[in-house]
């Protein structure tokens, strides 16, 4: 089959970048997204032009580097996967497919399609852990967790950092990102002593990176590859409520 | 001349012994001393995690733009311990013995009890830092069993637990950024060593970013930055996974232990065209429940729905009665390969065997099977477009561990005094086959609980020593390093990277693969150098060195996979025996097992660059075993 | 930091009291149709109703004070939400297919919200000044059904019924959504909440809707 892709290039973060369009032919229903990707690359290189810069590593869906916006959807129309589990049976002979950087400001364009999503990392550092050492810890087995708070935990733990969330939310919020962690320690004994300081400064570490608003409407439940749910923001409302309010 | 530092005393006290008798760093001291961390995955973070909260200030760097981004990621099944809590006869001694006995008796002894040993801290450490591993409905956790055991000692969450465990290290070490203890550098590659009077005393790094070079000075270097699987293209590492850093360590003297030794895990999805970009894993745990079988006719191409219960041929239950779908990886993996060799393989390629679900859907009910295994359902499902639930898994070897690494002594200290390396990327604990989560295991007791205590016996002796990057050492390397980039940018052939290494790969994986043969390897130590010459009067690469170039990155990976290649087909040569993941054809028993000769290859390979021109030379540390008895592994 | 700056200052805590004071617009929402229903009653008892009112005017003043406050409160905060989210944002989406993953309601609160805030302006300086300044002739009802300002006037009728229908939209997300800043919209118990929101999303503004039909079109008559 044949596709065209329509991309965003962009040089560095301070150019202006804008779309340019690429036919692609021999595109076969097996090939990932990516690996279309690299076949249009090889041919770029051997053109003497410059490949289109994108993220991406482990290509199963697990580290969260890659993340398109994919014909007006993040990590393409596909339920419940990242940009790299996309593939080319998805779309149609002669399709042309809209490729686009994550928009947010929190996440600056350094190249073609690739962001900088660092911002995460900061969020995280104002409180995305139990403050612990290693070593000196008590047996495993002396603090039992209710089956179903560890898998309500593990619900939010499997955020892998992607962004489509941030990417997908008309307001550029990071609210489910944040919700995820907050809503992962909220649920297990070993996050209650910091549970306060976590939630408010969780909140303002990501006010402060330039994230919007929550306005609940939803569409990163809908994007996030591992369906975190939108419960989980409820959560981190009421845990920052009470942790403003009650201290 | 390798000294590899192992205490006298019993085998259970060895540890302790040592870290009593090993130097200290004051703790008012420690902060004077800077440690650079390269590679921030499950043992680099929790290394460098460990040694902030100690005191000592880490410069950790990695490629990535986050930490969490690590390969260790993807690790799905879980991670082993001894801890007993299902009671079922496991111990530390145990999981020392089954540990040694699936590295086909190619590890050390005191090494690898250690690593059990420190097992059960891990996963303490694990469950206070807040990572929801399984538990049962009384509130306990839960384990299951794994290729290679009879005991259930692996801790899992759900089929994520290497996302978990990194996580959680990541949560460690995101606290120590928050601190300033720990200075990270995202996007900077490390493109060499740089040594004072024989130490490694920093490295130059590449800003990805920018294409900027520069010096990083400490008092010592740590390398984690995992396995060289990619060597084969096709492999389950993330496409970035590379050698570049032991590779520059390993040229500037650091010895290289093992190269060939590597695991190929038996389910993967099999490769579905030349497009292939990487392989995808399927969790090990699936042999839990899934059954392999192949048809017992050559060639059948009937659907396998059609094909009747005496018609299939269950070749591991048949041939390993006892453990059956459980053996060791490299057991399982050879044996599909020799079906597909014989003619039996399925699928479009015939490279492949099947993994069928039917009898455990039957036996548990669907829903059970979702709960443990619909995740990767899931992805086999997005990848292949086949439905599991209804046919069997298509399933296939492919390249995922590299138990060969840079040569490491019971301090984790490589030949290169204040080098120290870390997880896959040494060569240290898994001798010739790693068990199923053992990976998890030794990555983080490298970083959480053995680094933390062997590094110090290094810097006590160092107080008060300076090191800046205004050595001309570092002005040195940093020339050496952008000459290197500009050959490679000055070439302007006609080949890509890609196509290069894809090449190379197929030389790996056919001679230095699955099954290795002496003419084959001849044939892969004749013809890789040749590539490598073709590489480097051939490749094209566009762009430039001072702006974000991946193509430039991947070219710098790939230059020095060619020449780990070779010395991984020289290994292989010289290593006359089959043990483990090294299977030389022409050392098989009649039932084409592994034929091990422990009398003349019970060592450590530990390979020595000489200069570029000239082999490397090889030395050998003995491998002395007092505890346990060499047998031949048997799976029967 | 007191609890309030911290609350306030954060995205959360404003969303929070913007929630807030819209559930208590809410409230009143049905005390203003229980009212505003008497007017099938007839003439005479909705005029009584009305007259009963005013014998308790500072009640009902310190009411409109209040009601005056969550309004003020529920807008400005709307107006400094959208604005840092508009901020928020760098270039847009060329291909943006946001109707596959929420609500055009849900994506456009501000939207409606603006023109339930024109409707409110147009209510307020006629049929609420009316009623101040006719007080004396004490027919409300007739202020209400007449062609000036009341439902006599095709415009006004059109104006109240799209008003209605947006302001059901407006609660169809704004309810629930309350309660999910709240924090207390999670799975036990968002079936009972969803039911709670269908009366206000859908009864209320059907209730005033069916005012706005009844003397727009058939009743006045």
């Amino acid at each position: 089959m044949k596709v065209i892709l329509k991309v965003w290039r962009q040089n560095n973060a301070e150019s202006q970048g804008a779309f340019e369009t690429y036919p692609v032919e021999n595109v076969s229903g097996d090939m990932s997204f990516f690996e279309m990707m690299d076949m249009l690359n090889d041919q770029l290189v051997l053109d003497g032009k410059t490949p289109i810069a994108f993220d991406h590593d482990c290509r199963e869906g697990i580290c969260g580097t890659c993340g398109l916006f994919i014909n007006g959807r993040a990590h393409g129309k596909i339920r419940a996967i990242t940009t790299c589990q996309l593939h080319m049976r998805s779309f149609e002979d002669g399709e042309t497919i809209v490729v686009e950087p994550w928009r947010a400001k929190a996440f600056p364009v350094i190249k073609d399609l690739i962001v900088e999503r660092t911002s995460f990392d900061r969020i995280m550092q104002a409180g995305g852990y139990v403050s612990i050492k290693t070593g000196g810890t008590p047996d495993a087995n002396a603090i039992p967790i209710a089956k179903r708070n560890a898998d309500e935990s593990m619900d939010a733990a499997s955020c892998i950092g992607c962004a489509a969330c941030v990417a997908t939310c008309k307001n550029s919020s990071a609210m489910l990102f944040v919700a995820a962690k907050v809503s992962q320690l909220s649920l297990l004994p070993q996050g209650q002593p910091e549970r306060v300081e976590r939630a408010i400064n969780m909140i303002a570490a990501m006010d402060e990176e330039g994230f919007g608003n929550c306005t609940n409407t939803g569409a990163c439940e809908i994007e996030c590859p591992k369906e975190i749910s939108i419960s989980h923001i409820g959560r981190l409302n009421r845990e920052f409520l009470k942790a403003s309010l009650k201290g | 001349m390798l000294n590899n530092k192992i205490p006298s005393g019993p085998l259970a006290e060895k540890w302790t012994h040592h870290k009593f008798s090993s130097k200290l760093v004051n703790p008012s001291n420690k902060r004077k001393y800077d440690i650079i961390i390269v590679g921030t995955g499950l043992a680099g973070a929790s290394a460098a995690a460990s040694l902030a909260e100690l005191g000592y200030n880490v410069q950790a760097f990695s490629y990535h733009e986050s930490p969490r981004r690590a390969h260790s990621i993807a690790a799905q099944g879980g991670i082993n311990a001894a801890k007993n809590y299902p009671n079922d006869g496991d111990s530390i001694y145990r999981l020392f013995y089954d540990t040694i006995k699936g590295g086909d008796y190619r590890s050390r002894e005191a090494n690898v009890y250690r690593l059990a040993e420190v097992s059960n801290n891990i996963i303490d450490q694990c469950v206070a830092q807040g990572i929801p591993f399984a538990r049962e409905y009384g509130g306990l956790l839960d384990n299951r069993s794994f290729g290679g055991a009879q005991v259930s000692r692996t801790f899992y969450a759900r089929g994520q637990t290497g996302q978990q465990l990194l996580l959680g290290a990541y949560s460690a070490l995101v606290r120590q950024m928050n601190t300033g203890q720990v200075k990270f550098h995202p996007r900077h590659e490390m493109l060499d060593l740089v040594m004072i009077d024989g130490e490694a005393k920093g490295i130059v790094t590449r800003n990805l970013i920018t294409g900027e070079i520069q010096s990083h000075s400490a008092n010592a270097v740590v390398l984690a930055t995992g396995g060289y699987g990619n060597a084969f293209f096709l492999s389950t590492n993330a496409m970035a996974s590379n050698a570049t850093a032991i590779w520059r360590a390993y040229k500037k003297g650091a010895f290289f232990a093992n190269p060939c030794i590597t695991q190929i895990h038996p389910t993967c999805i099999p490769v579905a065209s030349d497009h292939q970009s990487k392989l995808t894993l399927m969790s090990e745990s699936l042999r839990n429940d899934g059954r392999v079988w192949v048809p017992k006719k050559k060639g059948d191409k009937r659907h396998p729905t059609e094909i009747s219960e005496d018609e299939r041929d269950y070749y591991l239950e048949r041939l390993y009665p006892s453990f059956g779908n459980l053996v060791p990886r490299d057991v399982a993996s050879r044996r599909a390969k020799e079906m597909c060799d014989l003619g039996h393989g399925v699928g479009e390629t015939g490279l492949a065997v099947y993994l069928d679900f039917a009898d455990a859907i039957e036996r548990m009910g669907k829903d059970v099977v979702v709960q443990k295994y619909g995740n990767l359902f899931d992805m086999y499902k997005q990848i292949t477009g086949e439905n599991p639930y209804e046919i069997p898994m298509r399933i296939y070897p492919a390249v995922h561990y590299t138990m060969g690494g840079l040569w490491v002594d019971y301090n984790l200290m490589s030949t290169i005094p204040g080098l120290y390396i870390l997880g896959e990327a040494n060569f240290s604990d898994h001798g010739a086959n790693r068990l199923g989560a053992s990976a998890l295991m030794q990555g983080l007791a490298d970083g959480y609980f053995i680094l933390p205590h062997t590094i110090g016996d290094y810097l006590s002796g160092k107080l008060g020593e300076a090191v800046s990057i205004e050595n001309d050492a570092f002005s040195k390397t940093e020339t050496d390093v952008k000459n290197r980039i500009d050959n490679l940018l000055s070439i302007n052939g006609n080949r890509t990277v890609d196509d290069i290494h894809k090449e190379l790969g197929l030389i790996l994986w056919e001679n230095v693969g699955m099954a290795r043969n002496k003419s084959g390897l001849e044939m892969a130590i004749e013809s890789i150098p040749k590539l490598k010459d073709e590489f480097w009067k051939n490749v094209k690469i566009t762009g430039t060195a001072d702006e974000l170039n991946p193509e430039l990155e991947k070219a710098g990976r790939v230059a020095d996979f060619l020449e780990l290649g070779e010395l991984m087909a020289r290994d292989a040569l010289n290593r006359e025996e089959s043990c483990g993941g090294h299977f030389r054809e022409e050392h098989q028993t009649k039932e084409n097992e592994a034929k091990r000769n422990d009398e003349e290859f019970s060592y450590v390979a530990a390979w020595e660059h000489k200069g570029e021109s000239l082999p490397a030379e090889l030395h050998k540390e003995e491998l002395i075993f007092e505890n346990v008895e060499l047998t031949t592994r048997s799976y029967k | 930091m007191s609890w309030y700056s911290t609350l306030i200052k954060s995205s959360v805590g404003k969303k929070a009291v913007m929630a807030l004071s819209g559930l208590f617009l809410c409230a009143y929402l049905v005390i203003h149709l229980i009212g505003n229903l008497m007017l099938f009653a007839g003439p005479e008892i909705f005029n009584s109703y009305v007259e009963a009112l005013s014998s308790v005017k500072p009640l009902v003043r310190a009411i409109e004070v209040i009601l005056a406050g969550l309004f003020l409160t529920h807008i400005l905060l709307s107006v400094k939400l959208t604005r840092d989210n508009s901020t928020s944002s760098s270039i847009k989406y060329d291909t943006n297919k946001a109707g596959e993953n929420s609500g055009f309601f849900s994506r456009n609160m501000g939207l409606s919200g603006s023109i339930l805030f024109i409707f409110l302006v147009t209510h307020l300086s006629t049929i609420w000044t009316q009623f101040q300044t006719q007080h004396e002739a004490g027919n409300f009802y007739s202020i209400i059904v007449g062609k000036t300002v009341g439902l006599g006037n095709p415009y006004i009728t059109t104006l109240y019924c799209i008003a209605m229908v947006l302001l059901g939209f407006h609660l169809r997300h704004g309810f629930q959504s309350a309660f999910q800043s709240f924090g207390i919209r999670y799975n036990k118990y968002s079936g009972l909440i969803e039911g709670i929101a269908v009366f206000f999303w859908l009864i209320i503004p059907a209730g005033f809707l069916s005012i706005a039909l009844y003397f727009g079109i058939i009743g006045a008559g």
